[in-house]
């Protein structure tokens, strides 16, 4: 018998408690998987955020630490620069990183600290139940802006890669989708890629991966993913952002 | 042993390295910005770990993180930088991390002063974050007992795997003192196991975390958080009497007030009143039964409470002493310093009143 296929070492045997049609459980498999051919499950100290993600120790393979909200990379420097052998990795929503641990997230990447950050992106508060976030879309609903979004009351949502790309610090940022076999085949590369260049010590890497969140979209999961690659790609262009 | 003259901020910073502190994580403030300088420079010599961070926010969540690692961590600020890192001070004490913050503090609220202040004794006893947790308290009243404290501190929050506080106030970062340096017996630490620092062959991963979603599972953790809290209640507290043995007026103060009150104390006996010192080292967990028994007797007839704030600890005072004595306060606020002349005669009004 032939094994085709199985769960990665990089992940628990537990059960996820996303919702159904959620991203994170794709992107959860595909850190799990790098961990795992890169051989590095037993180094590896991930730094999981305040949000959807807040169990993510509970399912990654490695030791894991569950920051403050918005803190994650802050967390991590404190890691890193005492662990400066071993791969240290934050995982991180939109509401953490962009809106309240935007600070953090800029000053990480302005100080090159040579940890990855996984961002995923899904234009909305997840956990809390679909308010707005700093990456929702213009005229996209949420419970914070039950009319929508509107430049004119709100901004325009930030591009957290193209942004923090402007940092000497960053020496990889690379925006992903996992809303197909074929993008989720490049979101993998993209997270390898990362993890090895930050083990190559060269300085912040940044993947960030536009999700769906049908439950709090209110969306089906098939049209979820096609919100994602035509709405949301359409303003967050995909591809590499910087590579140095 | 030979006598150094030490400034009061750089010597904590070097007592801290001598403790083995492995990391400093630190945002510029004054009144105590020769911590962080001094660190800057000499923990790279020492080949650790110095981050001038963003924020105070950042500095106390990379003490998260290199504690949570399984590092000797720290920080330090003064009284504004200090209320931002109470989030995550909170989160240390709730993931049974340890590490150690310095504050410095200076005159609040708000931006407030720059001078020499102990208005956070509140906010550091009574745990200035949310939730139902408490921090070790030290509080040197000179340089040489800041030095002491500081590797204490170290020892102190890795034997109960918990936050200290060193609550210095601006007079202790900014003067300089003889101090000689001297070890100051290690304790016995258990080892690290809890640490995140990567699996390295354990069968499973540690997921440290402070998230206890049902209820139940929060309220198991807080009491046993509790335990630990009343066993250091119950081991930890010091404190220093002076002219106690026959005092019949009871002065309490700590830091910098209880050096000014001890001038005060000899003044009074000079004038023919027996006034002693009670200075609390700890404020938590707070002297409380050695406060108690000393106001219970007989002839002491008042306790004075001073403080270099509007009256913060005079709230523990009065707890301990519960009533057997009349407890009067005397305090300056925002940076100013009571004078030995004011204790002296707020002593004499609490010694009539206490007669």
């Amino acid at each position: 018998m032939t094994t085709v296929y199985r769960k990665t070492k990089g992940l628990q045997d537990t059960p996820l408690h996303y919702c159904p049609g959620c991203s994170h459980g794709i992107v959860h498999k595909l850190v799990g998987e790098v961990m795992e051919e890169l051989g590095i499950i037993d180094t590896t100290i991930a730094v999981c955020p305040v949000g959807c993600a807040v169990f993510a120790g509970n399912y990654f393979a490695c030791d894991t630490i569950e920051a403050a909200h918005g803190r994650a990379p802050a967390v991590a420097t404190g890691i890193k620069r005492t662990h400066p052998d071993q791969p240290v990795f934050t995982y991180q929503g939109d509401g953490d990183l962009a809106s309240i641990g935007a600070a953090e997230i800029v000053h990480a990447a302005m100080r090159g600290e040579k940890f990855t950050t996984i961002f995923i992106n899904n234009a909305i508060y997840g956990m809390t139940g679909g308010q707005m976030a700093p990456t929702t879309l213009i005229g996209q609903r949420a419970t914070t802006a039950p009319l929508g979004r509107t430049k004119d009351l709100h901004g325009e949502p930030i591009r957290m890669a193209e942004m923090l790309s402007t940092m000497g610090g960053l020496v990889y940022a690379e925006r992903v989708c996992v809303a197909d076999v074929p993008n989720i085949i490049k979101a993998k590369k993209a997270i390898k890629k990362a993890f090895e260049k930050q083990m190559n010590n060269e300085g912040f890497t940044f993947v960030e991966v536009l999700c769906a969140c049908p439950t709090n979209w209110g969306m089906t999961t098939l049209d979820a993913n096609r919100w994602v690659k035509e709405e949301m790609a359409a303003y967050y262009p995909l591809g590499v952002i910087k590579e140095v | 042993m030979k006598k150094e003259l030490w400034k009061g901020n750089e010597a904590i910073a070097e007592a801290a390295i001598r403790a083995g502190c492995d990391c400093f994580f630190g945002y510029p403030i004054t009144p105590q910005n020769e911590i962080p300088e001094y660190m800057a420079l000499r923990m790279p010599q020492e080949g650790r770990v110095f981050v001038q961070s963003e924020s105070e926010v950042a500095a106390i969540n990379m003490v998260y993180g290199a504690a949570a690692s399984g590092k000797r961590a720290m920080t330090s600020s003064s009284s504004p930088g200090v209320s931002l890192k109470q989030e995550g001070i909170s989160y240390l004490a709730a993931t049974n991390l340890p590490a150690v913050i310095v504050n410095v503090m200076r005159g609040g609220p708000g931006l407030g002063s720059i001078q020499p202040s102990q208005a956070d004794y509140y906010q550091a006893t009574r745990g200035g974050g949310n939730g139902d947790y408490r921090t070790v308290v030290l509080a040197p009243c000179n340089i040489q007992e800041a030095v002491d404290l500081t590797q204490e501190a170290f020892d102190l929050a890795d034997a109960y795997r918990t936050p200290v506080v060193l609550l210095a106030d601006g007079m202790i970062g900014q003067m300089m003192e003889p101090i000689v340096w001297r070890d100051i017996p290690k304790r016995e630490c258990p080892p690290k196991d809890w640490a995140a620092s990567g699996r390295n062959g354990r069968d499973k991963n540690v997921f440290l975390t402070s998230l206890l979603i049902e209820a139940a599972d929060c309220e198991a953790h807080n009491l046993e958080l509790e335990k630990k809290y009343r066993a250091i209640a119950e081991k930890e507290a010091r404190w220093q009497e002076r002219e106690t043995e026959d005092c019949e007026i009871l002065i309490v103060a700590y830091g910098t007030p209880s050096r000014i009150a001890m001038s005060a104390v000899e003044q009074l006996r000079e004038k023919g009143i027996k006034a002693g010192l009670f200075r609390p080292i700890t404020l938590w967990p707070f002297p409380e039964q050695a406060l108690r028994q000393l106001a219970q007797q007989e002839r002491v007839k008042s306790v004075l409470t001073v403080e270099m704030s509007l009256g913060q600890m005079v709230d523990d005072v009065r707890l301990a002493v519960n009533g057997a004595k009349p407890v009067y306060f005397e305090g300056r606020s925002g940076g100013s310093i009571p004078t030995v002349k004011e204790i002296v005669d707020a002593a004499e009004r609490a010694w009539k009143g206490g007669l």
